[in-house]
């Protein structure tokens, strides 16, 4: 191989033998109850976009997805804020949110239902319950890592409280916001769709289990490609951002 | 210093004390339906009564042994294919944004297949564990292997270090730092998975336990369960912290 490809060539190149493999394996081997060529769950998505039920399931995981994402990004950055902009309240607070982040919530999942009950409100709670963490501890330590000498330089310039907070604080702050933002979208993921399993009277994880239990692996694998593809865009629209605001930050 | 930094300590331990107060205000008087929020008093005993007889070994054991092997798998693969990535710029061009897309798409939703798969035992939560924690140990390998600095490798091939001697002098305690924050990641989110999917579907294990003890609406001792498992990532967080620290300060 003397010149060698782009490498999205070469990435896309993967994917498709990856596929290949799947549908090859799958048709020879694998035992129609469990596994579904890609070929077929490309019909199956087109089939179920075809079902009402299915789109309003979808439709209502992204209402929770996006509810869940603005509410942990909002509280996640006015407590990060709070905790970060203050050396007294970083000492203290910082090590208790750390400590918050790495308690499993998921054991507590049953409290959610018992309090918010089994429909979107619990969903949405656990969601955010995993989504703020990210987002409060990158805000705080993006604005504790500040150079000292900007904030001296700004303040011998004359800068008040407030331009310093909108001048050097806030754009400071940035790179690691986005990717608080990024890494609490994947948080709010994970947290918003193991409540929809665990809870699967309505929406995606119904669906889900209704489709593993009636060995319909074709329909499942269609339902998680349409939601992977949501994740993946979504990510991709934060890693957009991420660099598009920073751009400046050399 | 030394005063703000005890001041600091008295405001973590007022947080706590405010948090335990509000939770023995609250359900001495009766306002909140004990199913939702249990008397303190009785989830003391509770967890009193669960050390006292042990019986959450069966549970526990299940947990850390789902725990161990979904890790070892997880950090045995990602750092082998991230070391082998590592190798070569163009590989990493071609596999990085694979792994970054791969590890966005929420894996938690294909347990119901895993289930399937590998049956309701242990064996779909090692399996969810280990493919949920592969990804950022894959991700930080790659990276912290692939930022060495430029000068310690020349300085290191200048100096006629052989291929092993470069990995184990100059590579892997440069990116040291790097993959211990993806193994860290990795633990973590293998621990968080396993619970949560030991909630959704299992026979046994610790999430398994909180929610059979939620259902059957025995609240107070599924919070001496919670709290024991609080105790628990605790002390596996506090693990992690000394081993991190001492892997450190040996390859200094």
């Amino acid at each position: 191989m003397k010149r060698k490809l782009h490498p999205a060539t070469a990435r896309l190149g993967i994917i498709a033998i990856a596929l290949f493999v799947w549908e090859v394996a799958a048709r020879r081997f694998g035992d129609p109850l469990f596994m579904s060529p890609p070929s077929r769950v490309l019909v199956a998505i087109f089939q179920l976009a075809h079902e009402k039920e299915i789109l309003a399931a979808v439709a209502l995981t992204c209402w929770e997805l996006l509810v869940a994402f603005a509410l942990s990004v909002i509280m996640g950055l006015v407590l990060g804020l709070i905790v970060g902009l203050n050396r007294f309240t970083r000492g203290s607070m910082y090590p208790v949110i750390l400590l918050l982040y790495a308690t499993p919530q998921a054991m507590i999942l049953p409290l959610f239902v018992l309090t918010f009950g089994i429909g979107t409100a619990s969903k949405i709670a656990f969601g955010v319950s995993h989504g703020i963490f990210p987002v409060m501890l990158t805000v705080a330590a993006g604005v504790q890592n500040i150079p000292p000498i900007l904030l001296t330089s700004a303040r011998s310039m004359g800068a008040n409280r407030r331009q310093i907070l909108a001048s050097v604080i806030f754009p400071h702050m940035i790179p690691s916001f986005f990717t608080g933002l990024r890494l609490g979208m994947t948080a709010v993921l994970f947290g918003v769709l193991l409540a929809e399993l665990y809870v699967s009277q309505s929406g995606i994880g119904h669906f889900t289990t209704e489709f593993t239990q009636t060995f319909q692996p074709q329909n499942l694998f269609a339902l998680v490609a349409v939601l992977a593809a949501i994740a993946v865009t979504l990510n991709e629209l934060c890693r957009w951002a991420e660099s598009r605001f920073s751009r400046w930050h050399a | 210093m030394n005063s703000s930094r005890l001041a600091q300590r008295l405001v973590q331990l007022g947080f706590l004390g405010a948090v335990v107060l509000a939770w023995y205000l609250t359900t001495m008087q009766g306002h909140i339906n004990p199913l939702l929020l249990p008397p303190l008093g009785s989830v003391y005993r509770e967890f009193v009564s669960l050390l006292e007889t042990g019986q959450f070994w069966p549970d526990l054991r299940t947990t850390l042994y789902e725990l161990a092997i979904a890790f070892l798998l997880a950090a045995g693969a990602g750092t082998l294919i991230g070391y082998t990535v590592s190798r070569s710029g163009y590989a990493i061009k071609v596999f990085d944004p694979l792994f970054a897309g791969l590890y966005a798409i929420p894996t938690i939703l294909l347990f119901p297949l895993y289930v399937l798969f590998f049956g309701i035992g242990p064996a779909s939560k090692i399996a969810m564990g280990a493919t949920i924690a592969f990804f950022p140990v894959v991700l930080h390998t790659t990276s912290g292997l692939s930022y060495v600095k430029e000068a310690y490798v020349t300085a290191a091939r200048s100096m006629g270090a052989s291929p092993r001697q470069m990995f184990w002098n100059v590579m892997l305690p440069a990116a040291f730092p790097v993959l211990l924050t993806g193994l860290r990641m990795g633990l973590i989110l293998a621990f968080l998975s396993i619970l949560g999917t030991e909630t959704i579907a299992s026979f046994s294990g610790l999430g398994h336990q909180i929610v059979e003890l939620g259902e059957n609406m025995d609240t107070a001792k599924m919070f001496a369960y919670i709290v024991f498992v609080i105790c628990i990532a605790f002390l596996l967080n506090a693990a992690v912290s000394f081993a991190e620290a001492r892997g450190q300060r040996d390859l200094a």
